[in-house]
């Protein structure tokens, strides 16, 4: 985020009465000017009431303790898709699709359970391998001393890639992933390629009938280490309607491909934007282990996840109601300087680097965040292998949006291979 | 000070001296014990602290919270002696604990 003092939305968010004060606006995302919104909030209002023209009234929870305490309080903050879900985003019941990341438990920990050995350590270490041979290979077919888009060329093709190993799908069709994966976060104001909300429908609807199909193949088979086996098998899920199938199939494809895209995205511009950390990471790539938790504090690539209130609570001095919106912006608790020293520095060698809140804590955490770090961790050594720089060419064009937190675009040039 | 024992999944042993009143995370962080990960600092909300209580200890060690249950039950192979260390505080009663630790945090 731009953090320069004497930036001209900088000068308006501290200008602006603080009633006004609405961090939802897809555009304070697009052109990165969110964070001087959240440095005053956490400074002056660390619980903020604010009344969208789009989703209606809510409450931004900006300080890092703050939403440690609502994430770790699912008693009270819930999740549950049929009373909100997850996103400030809503639609009508039809179109919200139930998945665990929007279920309160028992039935949360039951599913969440279904798909957890596919992220356990001993299968990482299975798919450690797999995950190297095919970013050698990406990095490998990178044009050197031309211009090319590194979201396009690595970070999509990277996460896609891994996301059809991790489903077993047919790999020729694997970018039907990626383009699920926009249809399931997009919407027609601006943010990806969904142009109306029936054109959304429709493609998640070829989605369920793609995913359909392998479901059947896989269920009448013995049990193997895909998700779809998994989920098929699973005695807590193998009995789900459609509806909760394609929740959790797209759960499964955003958590594991937007995510993971944006901080491949994101740590690229990160060192290109603090040379000195480059030139630290260059002289000694062993820091890759503490520069990839910083990349994904950095980035924090869910810029927030939301709660619905199940009963009237203090938060922060202020009285939450029952049936009240928390937004907690997992994107401003990453630069609250009473949690993270220095916070709006890229420093690759922090002592505790993954004290950071972009995967939240409480019961849905992230399940797959050591994934994600394998990822970005063998993509960082094979990238020093190969690159001494990768310079970032021009300026990225970023999402519409104040959930997916990202890139639709960033323009760089690798100038010379090593050796 | 009472001392506890971490085995790594690869069997080595630490015979740390951990202060009563610190955690039994706390006791494995600060002394460089590798395999306990700690991402929230002792909040009870990441497993990244998961460990297996030596049978012989589990009654002195107490059971866990609500919230800690909460966690474990998203952990990966959790068993019925499954804690997360953040939750043991230790104390003279623990001089001589051994907890294992999984093949990994997540």
């Amino acid at each position: 985020m731009h953090m320069l003092a004497d930036h001209p939305e900088r000068a308006r968010a501290w200008a602006m009465p603080l009633a006004d004060i609405d961090v939802s606006k897809g555009y304070l995302f697009e052109q990165d000017v969110v964070g001087f919104y959240f440095e005053r909030l956490r400074l002056e209002d660390p619980v903020h009431r604010a009344v969208s023209k789009r989703y209606g009234p809510y409450w931004s929870v900006t300080r890092y303790k703050d939403i440690m305490a609502v994430d770790t309080n699912h008693a009270v903050f819930s999740s549950e898709a049929r009373i909100g879900g997850i996103s400030l985003a809503e639609r009508p019941r039809a179109e919200m699709f139930p998945s665990f990341i929007a279920m309160d438990p028992p039935r949360h920990d039951e599913q969440r359970r279904a798909v957890t050995p596919m992220v356990a350590p001993a299968n990482l270490a299975m798919l450690e391998p797999t995950i190297r041979a095919r970013a050698c290979r990406i990095l490998d077919g990178l044009p050197v001393g031309a211009q090319f888009d590194w979201v396009e060329r690595v970070s999509v093709e990277l996460t896609t890639q891994m996301l059809a190993t991790l489903f077993d799908f047919p790999f020729e069709d694997r970018r039907l992933l990626t383009w699920w994966s926009d249809m399931a976060t997009g919407d027609p104001d601006g943010n990806g390629p969904v142009t109306s909300w029936e054109m959304r429908l429709a493609e998640l609807g070829k989605c369920l009938a793609y995913f359909t199909r392998l479901w059947n193949e896989r269920v009448n088979a013995p049990p193997a280490n895909d998700l779809i086996s998994m989920l098929a098998h699973a005695p807590s899920t193998r009995h789900m309607s459609p509806d909760e199938f394609l929740g959790n199939l797209i759960l499964l494809i955003v958590g594991g491909n937007d995510t993971t895209r944006n901080s491949i995205s994101g740590g690229l511009l990160a060192l290109n934007r603090h040379p000195d950390q480059y030139e630290k990471l260059r002289a000694n790539p062993a820091l890759v282990s503490s520069l990839v938790p910083e990349i994904i504090r950095w980035q924090t690539p869910l810029a927030h996840m939301r709660r619905t209130a199940l009963a009237d609570v203090e938060l922060g001095g202020k009285q939450i109601r029952k049936g009240d919106k928390v937004v907690m912006w997992y994107l401003s608790g990453n630069r609250d300087p009473e949690a993270i020293e220095e916070p709006d520095r890229f420093i690759i060698d922090r002592a505790r680097p993954r004290a950071h809140i972009a995967f939240g804590f409480g019961i849905h955490r992230c399940v797959g965040n050591r994934l994600a770090e394998l990822q970005l961790t063998v993509l960082w050594e094979e990238i020093l292998k190969r690159f001494p720089r990768i310079e970032v060419a021009g300026e990225p064009t970023r999402t519409r949006s104040n959930f997916v937190h990202g890139f639709t675009a960033m323009p760089v040039v690798i100038p010379a291979r090593i050796g | 000070m009472p001392r506890v024992t971490y085995i790594e999944h690869g069997g080595k042993r630490h015979a740390i001296e951990v202060p009563v009143g610190d955690s039994v995370m706390r006791g494995a962080v600060y002394n460089g014990v590798p395999g306990i990960d700690a991402d929230c600092g002792g909040e009870c909300a990441c497993a990244t602290c998961h460990v297996y209580v030596d049978q012989a200890w589990l009654a002195r060690t107490g059971a866990p919270g609500d919230m800690e249950r909460s966690m474990l039950a998203c952990g990966a192979d959790t068993r019925p002696n499954s804690r997360l260390a953040c939750q043991i505080r230790v104390t003279e009663a623990l001089d001589g604990l051994v907890v294992s630790l999984p093949d990994g945090q997540h």
